[in-house]
């Protein structure tokens, strides 16, 4: 019987799975040595380490880290000269100033790949997993994609906005994806007026962002919403609101009338009971489970439970977190391998745990796309649906090809070389979990690697595997034995 | 357990079937009651029922100049505009291959293929497709044609079509797309298409190491959901979804290595449509093919480059249409060829031309009306110097679900466009 008790995991339960399993789910894995140190702590001081993150030092990210001015306005002089161009129907420089937006059209695409990969290598290389873990999570939530952006300074603003209030307070949160220029061009709301309201923001803050589809509101809810939300725009890269253009009027949200503007919008749906239960089981689909049909009944008791922390810690995301990663819920059999990892976490996983080499960023980068996870393009405001819709047989062997090119370096045109990444950790990890009895190694590579614990068809079959590379599991048939076993369909789970 | 032979042979007879949806019992079984209900599923397919019927799109990616491949040459507003790009009168050197003498309209020197499809009855020009409001920029327009919608954020219409006409899972192969990665229109909410640029590389690639990893690998991935498997388990899912791709990569590389019945020429395009016509031959389930071709956005230079790119797309298609022929499946297919939009009347300093709107769309099969449909958009009345648009896409999205892919009345094509679009009297059924 699954336990669905959100009391503490008992310390005798605390072992290296357990923390593999915390590891994994609140970050992105990491190497037997880590996976062994949380393991030695007392349950509640592993969470700590990974929730508690500030504690942790870390590499800071200067606001000058890419080029703000890429997509900068255009200057009075700028505007004067365009104008000139058009009044005197001056072709030759219209036709130059046209081949100059182009230019910095290609060069801001340029850099939002070099901030993908900038995201990518962070991920990789971080000493607080957790935070980039939550950084993901609350940008496939407020989900903004560059194609309605085309400013790849602001997709950065906001990726570091999210990095900072990760784990901190949804309420908070909301109230500053509302004043975030990527978010408020990607939803229009920038050319949103006084009695020209554009929807499309008021319609995803309820649908999608605070409340679930059909939690309670109505149309007239989100037209009054969208009239509340008039006048909030941005200039260059920060938050403006326009008075002239903001609807002062009365409206009236949930029955509740008021002169209410978007952060009284925002204050009125957050005052409501769904926005935690939303959370929550989102949070519960992110972190816990993610088959099809969950949260189903039985888990909506712990979602319940979480959300009622959610509401008396006003929002606060931390003891919601806290809570649920020390939980026996979290740590029963049955949320084990119980997710498919996204590809940002089979990538980053990857060279995390196993310690294979990047190679190429921008070709790792690339793969994402192909596996379906493009960082700043979502397919839409929805973000990524994620768990077996990140499968199909197209995007499972790019999976299990991208695992060959970390491990050997082979791409589309050959390239493999065994020789080039030394797996001597993986070795060592072997020998201590079988202490140097050979006859282990297959099935303490199984257990190493995958999430799952392998059947017996499973052990005797990758058994007979390893016994026909034909000799003990190290250097080069260990690189062979570990591009088999990142193959199996069981690898996909986390 | 010994599945996979038994699974080979249920594949062979049926096409795969998406295991990843149907996580109660294991595919292989579902699949062999089907079979006993019907032996041999193909055989009950008629030649000229809809669900035989298949569609292939052509994607001309970067804006192709529809004024240069439909020429207005009997305008002379059009030779204003475009002083050394314009091209002349059927009657001049170089000059435009005839389609509509008195419309005063024809196709580019260098689309002889798309010329000789018209002789043959086979090929229908859908003149000034657009929508309102057009979006200039590459990115947002294809979206728009990618799912049919005005903002363009939502699944792709032919994966919405394919949810939509499906009961129940779609075909693991109804869509098929060659190309890097699988394209927006593709993606339904459930049904997904097999996508990869080069069959060598639908596969795994550590076949291709040494030390012989090959049987070591099948077993795994073969074996579809292991005893002591949950059947509804993320893990049943994940080693069925591996047998399926493992059986479909086997058979769309047994496909595409055959030798075809008609020569193609060595383009990419061609190549891609190559490898389309013996997946068809092969008797694959798919539904709908997807190729593309890059290469459209003649900022500068543009005469020697957009001439090269009409005969390779005349020629791709040509030889195609002469696959079908030869194979005997000429009236169960239709090609649509579109571009995410046209280019300014006028030319730019560069002697290229920039993003405009309407452009016209081609539909090829001996299936369609041959000949040229709607109104040509008017040089003179332009929106800002850009045509507007005579004929909604969506009208001919349309006309291919309702008229072509299902029967008529079915009426997905409403529910996937979320809106009522004329069909359009271009094809023959």
């Amino acid at each position: 019987m699954t336990d669905f008790s959100l009391e503490p995991i008992r310390t005798s339960d605390w072992n290296a799975a357990a923390a593999r399993h915390l590891l994994r789910r609140a970050g992105f894995g990491g190497p037997p040595e880590q996976v062994q140190a949380l393991a030695a702590m007392k349950p509640a001081s592993a969470v700590e380490l990974l929730l508690d993150y500030e504690r942790t030092p870390t590499v800071e990210i200067p606001d000058s880290t890419f080029d703000k001015d890429i997509r900068r306005p255009p200057t009075a002089e700028e505007r004067e000269v365009s104008q000139r161009a058009r009044r005197m129907k001056d072709e030759a420089l219209q036709q130059q100033l046209q081949q100059m937006r182009n230019e910095r059209d290609r060069e801001d695409r340029e850099q939002l790949r070099e901030i993908q990969q900038w995201w990518l290598q962070r991920m990789i290389e971080t000493g607080r997993p957790m935070q980039e873990r939550m950084t993901l999570f609350w940008h496939g939530h407020f989900a903004t994609g560059y194609r309605g952006v085309e400013n790849s300074y602001h997709m950065f603003l906001q990726n570091q906005m999210l990095r900072q209030h990760a784990t901190g307070n949804f309420a908070d949160l909301v109230m500053r994806i509302l004043r975030d220029p990527a978010m408020l061009k990607y939803l229009d709301n920038d050319e949103s007026r006084k009695g020209r309201p554009n929807e499309n923001l008021a319609r995803e803050l309820m649908e999608l962002f605070v409340l679930g589809e059909g939690n309670g509101y109505t149309e007239d809810d989100i037209k009054e919403g969208a009239r509340a939300l008039t006048g909030y725009t941005f200039d260059d890269d920060t938050f403006a609101f326009e008075t002239n253009r903001h609807d002062d009027g009365p409206k009236t949200i949930f029955g509740s009338t008021g002169n209410w503007n978007g952060d009284d919008f925002a204050r009125i749906i957050l005052s409501r009971k769904e926005p935690s239960l939303y959370i929550c089981a989102k949070l519960y689909r992110a972190l816990v489970n993610d088959a099809p049909g969950i949260p189903g009944r039985n888990e909506m008791r712990v979602v319940d439970a979480l959300a009622k922390k959610m509401r008396e810690g006003q929002y606060d995301l931390k003891p919601v977190l806290r809570t649920l990663l020390l939980s026996r819920h979290f740590y029963d059999p049955a949320n084990r391998a119980s997710m498919i990892k996204s590809p940002v976490q089979l990538v980053v996983g990857a060279t995390r745990e196993l310690g294979v080499p990047v190679r190429n960023m921008s070709t790792v980068n690339a793969a994402t796309d192909l596996m379906g996870q493009s960082l700043f393009m979502p397919p839409s405001v929805k973000g990524w649906d994620g768990g077996q819709l990140w499968i199909n047989t197209s995007t499972l062997f790019v999976r299990q090809n991208l695992l060959v090119y970390l491990i050997t370096g082979a791409g589309p045109e050959g390239g493999a070389d065994l020789g080039s990444w030394d797996p001597a950790p993986i070795r060592a990890a072997l020998d201590s979990a079988t202490a140097g009895d050979a006859s282990r190694d297959a099935d303490a590579l199984l257990d190493l690697v995958l999430a799952c614990d392998a059947t017996p068809e499973r052990r005797k079959q990758f058994r007979s595997a390893m016994e026909a590379l034909g000799g003990p599991l190290e250097g080069r048939r260990l690189v062979r034995a570990l591009c088999l076993v990142t193959a199996l369909p069981e690898y996909q789970l986390c | 357990m010994e599945h996979t032979p038994f699974s080979r042979r249920i594949f062979l007879q049926q096409g795969v079937t998406l295991a990843s949806l149907t996580s109660t019992l294991p595919w292989f079984i579902q699949q062999s009651a089907m079979a006993m209900l019907s032996p041999d599923p193909r055989l009950s397919s008629r030649p000229g029922e809809p669900e035989d019927r298949i569609l292939v799109v052509v994607q001309l990616s970067g804006g192709n100049d529809g004024l240069n491949t439909v020429v207005p040459y009997g305008s002379d507003a059009y030779h204003r505009a475009r002083p050394s790009l314009a091209i002349g009168t059927p009657t001049t050197k170089d000059g435009a291959l005839q389609l509509d003498d008195t419309q005063g309209i024809g196709l580019h020197p260098r689309l002889e293929g798309f010329r000789d499809l018209l002789d043959s009855g086979c090929l229908a020009v859908v003149q000034g497709v657009g929508y309102p409001n057009p979006n200039r920029s590459h990115f947002a327009s294809m979206d728009i044609w990618h799912t049919g919608k005005p903002g363009g954020r939502d699944h792709g219409w032919i994966g919405r079509y394919i949810d939509c006409s499906c009961s129940g899972s779609p075909a693991a192969d109804a869509e098929v797309a060659i190309g890097r990665s699988a394209p927006l229109a593709m993606m339904g909410a459930k049904a997904n298409p097999v996508s990869f640029e080069n069959a060598r590389l639908y596969q795994w690639s550590g076949k291709e190491l040494p030390g012989g990893l090959t049987a070591s690998y099948d077993a795994a991935n073969r074996a579809g959901a292991l005893d002591g498997i949950d059947p509804g388990s993320q893990a049943a899912f994940l080693m069925r979804t591996a047998l399926d791709a493992q059986l479909s990569s086997d058979r769309v590389r047994a496909a595409i290595a055959k030798s075809p019945l008609v020569n193609y020429p060595g383009t990419k395009l061609a190549g891609q449509m190559q490898s389309i016509g013996a997946m068809i031959r092969d008797g694959m389930k798919t539904r709908v093919y997807y190729a593309s071709i890059n290469g459209f956005d003649t900022h500068g230079g543009q005469a020697g480059t957009h001439g090269n790119l009409m005969r390779e797309v005349g020629e791709a298609m040509r030889a195609f249409q002469n696959d079908m022929k030869a194979q005997g499946n000429q009236d169960r297919v239709m090609t649509m060829v579109f571009s995410e939009f046209g280019r300014r009347v006028a030319q730019n300093a560069s002697g290229g031309t920039d993003h405009g709107t309407a452009a016209p769309m081609f539909l090829i099969g001996t299936q369609v009306q041959a000949g040229v449909h709607g109104t040509h958009p008017s040089l003179t009345n332009l929106d800002d110097g850009d045509l507007r648009f005579t004929t909604d896409f969506r009208s001919v999205y349309a006309t291919l679900m309702d008229r072509w892919l299902s029967a008529p009345g079915k009426g997905c094509a409403a529910k996937v466009l979320g809106g009522r679009y004329d069909t359009l009297k271009i094809l023959r059924t």
